[in-house]
């Protein structure tokens, strides 16, 4: 088994889901470059948070015309299982690799801040340790989270259970006021998979809620989640 | 041969930026003003090619690289 953590000019969060993979779950687990296209002999890539090419554009525009999303396309086109975090959904939404766009956050506002995510899908490699409707607590950091997607795609990701965690109180109620979901996304949408489930994305970050240390421990079901699929695959 | 390109969010999304900055025209005074709507402009320039080719690899450009169909429209203006 083997992990991949792309690294963008402007990617900060690669050390910390290197981290979590390697050192936490003990994982084997490599560095490729944003100009590599070599990505076949990989199980699982991660396209980490932080600020790719400088969020110049769009954020995750530029990425998603690099050389290594070519590659990353063509690996999840064959079933190869991608996780985005934060940016890396940003750039999963660019690429076409996942529906819909994000938005600046409502109130214009940097948001540095652990919020709750209620786990609408275990039906995802990403997910399968999780229960339905456990609440998960992991920070956000980013100023364009407020995910948006016209009414058909809505509709669709909702008829094909792709919505796999909405903003959340503590208790797992969606709401939508700015304490549960403070980027204001649509739908309360914080991660969403397609419809093959082997690409899934995520502003909230769970490399950043892996260990004690970090305040939460959550996030680590999402990487356990990873390593158990591709054991039972 | 200049081209310019005008990139705006769709009038179905939301512009809370375009809002932010009419709340700030308003307390100024400007009270006429009853819309803003923030985006973006592309300036390019092009060598050796018609007006007819330079419109169409500035709009695929646009639609492939400058904007994000999803939330965003474009308009295109060639000058020779």
């Amino acid at each position: 088994m083997k992990f991949g953590v792309v690294v963008f000019p402007g990617s900060n969060c690669d050390h910390d889901a290197f981290h979590v993979l390697s050192s936490v779950l003990g994982q084997p687990t490599e560095w490729v470059w944003h100009q590599s296209t070599q990505v076949n002999h990989l199980d699982a890539i991660v396209l980490p948070g932080g600020f790719s090419y400088g969020d110049y554009l769009r954020t995750g525009a530029l990425a998603s015309h690099s050389p290594v999303l070519g590659a990353v396309k063509k690996f999840a086109e064959r079933g190869g299982l991608v996780l985005g975090i934060c940016n890396g959904f940003q750039i999963l939404l660019e690429a076409g690799l996942l529906p819909g766009a994000m938005l600046r956050n409502r109130r214009l506002k940097f948001l540095c801040r652990f919020v709750h995510l209620r786990v609408e899908t275990t039906d995802t490699p990403f997910t399968t340790v999780c229960q339905p409707g456990q609440v998960l607590k992991m920070p956000i950091a980013h100023m364009d989270g407020n995910y948006f997607a016209g009414e058909a795609t809505l509709r669709e990701l909702e008829r094909n259970h792709q919505i796999a965690f909405r903003y959340a109180t503590p208790a797992g109620e969606v709401v939508d006021d700015a304490e549960a979901n403070p980027n204001g996304a649509l739908a309360n949408i914080a991660g969403i998979c397609n419809r093959e489930r082997n690409v899934l994305g995520l502003m909230p970050h769970p490399d950043r809620s892996s260990e004690a240390l970090m305040g939460s421990t959550d996030g680590l079901a999402i990487f356990q989640s990873l390593v158990q699929s591709l054991i039972t695959h | 041969m200049k081209a310019r390109v005008y990139v705006t969010l769709k009038k179905s999304v939301l512009d809370p930026q375009g809002q932010a900055i009419l709340q700030a025209v308003s307390g100024l005074g400007f009270r006429d003003i009853k819309n803003v709507r923030q985006g973006k402009v592309f300036e390019m320039e092009l060598n050796g090619v018609s007006p007819e080719q330079a419109r169409q690899e500035v709009e695929r450009v646009a639609r492939e690289v400058l904007t994000n169909p999803v939330i965003e429209e474009f308009r295109c203006e060639i000058e020779e």
